[in-house]
């Protein structure tokens, strides 16, 4: 499995990562080997299996529809980077 | 007292319930060891010697509490569990200046019975590896030999009770963090059943995968921290309502007898070093000799299992490290005059090359187009990975095997990321499948002098027949040296 650095940036782009060319190549390498190992799994038959995306299945846990109030906004608050005592402040969105 | 740090979790609990010993001299023990060992060891990120201070002057005040089972019991935890008013870094500069405002599940309940925290262990960032070499803070050593790895990814935690900076520390195992640290240290580590322990506050890196567990110097006290933290928690809600049972009522057992241990002949065979297939080999008779029966079973898929845990854990670590944002908590880098270039900027500075590696892969692996062929795909693995198990399991009681198929090995020596997933081949399919697991030291390796483990395997919440296990054999093979610090 080959994987090009572009394909690299574009991946790296949806994750909200920008990463510098010499990184990009790297992880191209790296990122096609650790690929080129996963294929491995197309040897095996599984057409008539069930995924299975967690140890505890069927888990749809309920709770009482109760408000609960545990923290104080200045608590949520304290480890924002910018913060005015009521918001999360960030920069302009469009 | 001034060989305290040798004792055990069980020895010094009874010490202090008896007043032999006070909670500020535990705490100072620790300290002071701590000063000794951290220039060479390194093992902490934080350490939290006021608090625990003067936590220990009140609890003295008060007497011993005869109710709390860990009462005045220096411990140490992995720094990816929140603990209210103390930093919590994950080993991350993006994660550096973070004091979250509650306490993980598993920390509530140990502070409840009586454990005084002295300190926050190193990791590899987000518990991404297995050396401890991926903190983006320092390298931790390993306290048989500092040039060498303590494992990972809950290094720092291993080497922390190995060095006797502590007397029990908790780690996180998502595909062998525990286990690995464990063997590579020469210590006793326990990955409990996926549900057994709550997560609430463990900062997740693979939610399908993650659990938490004891680091000991016993296997006796692995069973006193895993009653404390064991149990069901409304705020996880993958954490399963089954009762506790009574983890020490099975230990001092004789013998044995009755026992059958299945010896997978995929974890037995080419690629092993002959150190530790030799030492493991030497403890499987030691069962056999105390009346175990053993049987071969076959985990005929464990080639497959790489490619599965790490399609997996990188498809969740990237779904879960999205909420590091620069919005709420950790690092904001500056300067960005959008939202989405604030993002960006915020997570390129603050994440180190491991966990962005594996964030771009498991983003590559979720993309639409290769979906089905590798996430959908190893889901699907995994559930044939687990029905391998289950029927290993109805042929015996306990698996068998290796941990890593090396000792501890030399910092820098695994510098490509394929290289070094290869060394988890023993201990992910455990966590895929969702079972329980140990690792037990047996001994030191005949040519690296490095602490070896042997890892056992159970059926889900049978935790206590492995320590019963484990704890007979722990009796009956010859005492684990302590390292030479």
């Amino acid at each position: 499995m080959k994987i090009s650095p572009e394909e690299v940036a574009k991946v790296a782009r949806l994750s909200r990562l920008d990463l510098p060319q010499e990184k990009l190549e790297l992880f191209a390498g790296q990122l096609g080997d650790i690929l080129g190992h996963m294929d491995k799994l197309g040897e095996l038959d599984t057409d008539s299996v069930e995924p299975m995306y967690s140890p505890v299945e069927h888990t749809t846990v309920l709770r009482l529809d109760v408000a609960r109030k545990e923290f104080s906004r200045d608590e949520i608050l304290g480890n924002a980077p910018r913060q005015d005592g009521q918001f999360f402040i960030v920069p302009r969105i469009v | 007292m001034s060989e305290l740090h040798t004792k055990t979790l069980t020895e010094l609990a009874g010490l202090l319930q008896d007043g032999t010993v006070t909670v500020t001299e535990a705490v100072e023990a620790c300290l002071s060891r701590i000063e000794a060992t951290e220039p060479s060891v390194r093992a902490l990120i934080t350490v939290t010697a006021d608090e625990a201070r003067t936590q220990a002057a009140a609890m003295d005040a008060q007497g011993p509490d005869p109710a709390k089972p860990l009462w005045g019991v220096p411990v140490v935890l992995k720094d990816l569990l929140t603990t209210r008013g103390t930093r919590t870094t994950c080993a991350s500069k993006i994660l550096e200046n973070f004091v979250p405002f509650y306490d993980a599940t598993s920390v509530t309940r140990l502070r409840e019975a009586g454990a005084v925290v002295i300190g926050k262990a190193n990791m590899d960032e987000f518990a991404m590896g297995s050396s401890t070499e991926n903190s983006a803070f320092f390298q931790t050593g390993n306290p048989w030999d500092v040039e060498r790895v303590p494992g990972g990814s809950s290094g720092g935690s291993g080497a922390s009770v190995a060095a006797g900076q502590c007397f029990a520390a908790l780690g996180t195992d998502t595909g062998g963090s525990i286990r690995l640290p464990a063997s590579f240290c020469g210590i006793v580590g326990l990955k409990p059943t996926y549900g057994r322990v709550s997560r609430y506050g463990l900062i997740a890196y693979g939610s399908s995968l993650d659990q938490i567990g004891p680091m000991t110097r016993s296997v006796e006290d692995a069973a006193r921290v895993l009653q404390v933290i064991a149990g069901h928690d409304p705020r996880d809600s993958t954490s399963v309502d089954v009762p506790v049972p009574d983890y020490l009522s099975g230990l001092g057992r004789e013998s044995l007898d009755g026992v059958t241990i299945g010896l997978p002949r995929e974890y037995w065979g080419e690629g092993l070093d002959p150190e530790v297939e030799a030492a493991c080999r030497a403890a499987v008779a030691k069962a056999e000799a105390l009346g175990a029966t053993t049987v071969p079973v076959s985990l005929s898929l464990t080639d497959y299992a790489i490619a599965t845990y790490y399609i997996i854990a990188m498809a969740e670590a990237s779904s879960n490290l999205s909420r590091f944002d620069g919005v709420r908590f950790g690092h904001r880098s500056e300067g960005a005059e959008e939202l989405i270039d604030m993002y960006t900027a915020s997570r390129t500075e603050g994440f180190g090359d491991e966990v962005q590696r594996r964030i771009i892969m498991g983003t590559y692996v979720l993309s639409s187009g290769y979906y089905d062929a590798y996430y959908n795909k190893a889901a699907k693995v995994r559930r044939l990975l687990r029905q391998d198990f289950d029927t290993a399991l109805t042929q015996c009681d306990l698996i068998a095997g290796p941990v890593c198929p090396t000792t501890a090995f030399k910092a820098g020596a695994k510098a490509d990321p394929l290289q070094m997933y290869l060394m988890d081949i023993f201990t992910i399919s455990l966590n895929l499948a969702g079972l329980p697991g140990m690792s037990l030291p047996v001994g030191l390796g005949s040519d690296s002098g490095m602490p070896v483990g042997l890892q056992l395997m159970g059926r889900p919440f049978e935790e206590a027949t492995m320590l019963s296990v484990a704890a007979c054999l722990e009796c009956n093979l010859d005492p684990m040296p302590q390292p030479a610090l």
